[in-house]
């Protein structure tokens, strides 16, 4: 399920090590430097998927932060209405949508912060925290059923 | 101006992200999620400025960038100076025909935080509004000095406790009220001045458009609950927004050209003050008999201010 080609670096984090990415020391950088984001020309990126666009090595997209996280979301597509509300609300821009369909998380950028199990509104919920090295075949298989309301009694 | 369909959630999640995660906010703050809304709710091309804050430090932490756009950060306190002298450059160069494209439609729009918005940065903000530039200033207020390991600002509210107005046998936390930066802004004759919260997506996201489209200086004071300083497990962040917009403490509300008030939200079931500082271990010791009545006293505040946005509302004041 995980197994998306979504992402534009296979390799986060590393690309710059591997490249022999020259950084200059603090007191190198000379005032008015410039990051760029990308690669080449950056026009009309707000129309570009993240995988049609070129990131350039300074780009926070080709880092990771997945060392931060202890309890990782396990998506189960088969529950998901494609509500979005995890999408809206991802503080780390790791839910990936495409044509209005969740399709997975992003574990590079994901911090493992819960936000998306809180508003998932499924019952039961398309995404619950485990274990960071749990299986995600065993995580799936011991998904919760869906739980019946509690019928009011009729005296109260 | 290029808007995105924000009918439903479903059309806003087409939208393809211009602020990219790895960034080291903390995990479930609020201010990605402000700034994300932002970006996905135009296509066009946005020149962005942030003051020094939680923000800025952690979405430009060298040598990465967490910003697919145009972004600067220069001092604590202007980064409105900063969006405006951009916004001025732009125009000048247009009208001398000196753009690479120009007919390309460009935004300005200016971050800060509560500390670098009611404080530090106020004269610069001030300076910037009156002036009449074309840019929105969105103040992202988590009520403190996050950045800096939470030190009291003007917008923390009465009765919480931070690193410099600590709670104990002779103090209750902060005594002084909150500053109410919205009416400020609208008093200097801004034409779209708002306060918005996350977790109201829609009416974020309508708001956000309309200071983007309306022409002038636009001032957004947004709801930012900050998991460290207000003492909430990560994973609340929404629900926490929730008590704030639905006790009154943040209401939601626009004022348009300095007099016409709209409130845009009204709670269904309102809750009280209490509920909402319960949920949080910065409000902890007022549930001590001997400051009970702090409580009440902010209770009674949250009420008065409720009914004057509905007095103005009514009468168009």
């Amino acid at each position: 399920m995980q197994d998306l080609k979504l992402l534009a670096n296979d390799n986060r984090g590393r690309s710059q090590l591997e490249a022999g990415f020259d950084l200059l020391g603090w007191d190198e950088v000379t005032q008015g430097s410039v990051l760029p984001s990308f690669d080449g020309d950056a026009t009309g990126i707000a129309n570009m998927k993240a995988e049609e666009r070129t990131y350039s090595g300074y780009n926070s997209y080709t880092a990771t932060v997945a060392s931060w996280r202890v309890i990782k979301p396990v998506f189960n597509r088969d529950i998901c209405i494609d509500c979005q509300n995890c999408w809206v609300w991802c503080p780390d821009s790791s839910i990936l949508s495409r044509d209005k369909q969740m399709l997975g998380i992003d574990y590079d950028h994901c911090k493992g912060c819960e936000v998306c199990v809180e508003v998932c509104p499924t019952n039961p919920k398309s995404l619950l925290m485990f274990n960071e090295h749990a299986d995600l075949e065993e995580s799936l298989a011991s998904w919760p059923e869906k739980k019946k309301k509690e019928k009011k009694s009729e005296e109260a | 101006m290029a808007i995105t369909s924000i009918k439903n959630l479903k059309e806003f999640s087409t939208n393809n992200d211009r602020f990219e995660g790895a960034h080291t906010l903390c995990p479930g703050c609020a201010h990605s999620m402000i700034v994300r809304e932002l970006m996905n709710c135009t296509d066009d091309n946005l020149v962005v400025a942030a003051n020094t804050g939680c923000l800025e430090v952690s979405t430009a932490v060298y040598p990465f960038t967490s910003w697919d756009t145009s972004w600067i950060h220069i001092g604590f306190e202007n980064a409105a100076t900063a969006v405006t002298g951009a916004e001025v450059m732009h125009k000048v160069r247009k009208k001398k025909g000196r753009l690479k494209d120009n007919d390309a439609p460009v935004k300005f729009v200016a971050f800060g935080g509560d500390g670098s918005t009611f404080d530090i940065g106020f004269q610069w903000l001030s300076g910037a509004m009156e002036r009449g530039h074309d840019f929105t200033y969105i103040c992202l207020d988590n009520e403190n000095y996050a950045n800096t390991g939470g030190q009291r600002s003007s917008a923390t509210p009465v009765g919480a406790t931070t690193s410099t107005s600590v709670a104990g046998t002779h103090s209750y936390g902060k005594k002084e009220k909150k500053k109410d930066i919205v009416s400020i802004m609208a008093a200097h004759g801004a034409p779209y001045v708002a306060q918005l919260a996350p977790n109201k997506w829609k009416i974020m996201a309508k708001g956000f458009q309309k200071a983007l489209e309306t022409e002038g200086p636009c001032f957004i004071n947004t709801v930012s609950p900050c998991c460290t300083e207000w003492k909430f497990d990560p994973k609340d962040t929404i629900g926490i927004t929730d008590l704030s917009t639905d006790s009154l403490m943040f209401p939601i509300y626009e004022i348009i050209d300095g007099h016409e008030l709209n409130i845009l939200y009204r709670p269904k079931n309102v809750i009280s003050v209490e509920e909402y500082m319960a949920s949080q271990g910065r409000y902890k010791h007022l549930f001590k008999p001997q400051y009970r009545h702090i409580i009440e006293q902010v209770q009674k505040d949250v009420d008065a201010k409720w009914d004057l946005l509905q007095r103005r509302e009514e009468a168009r004041i």
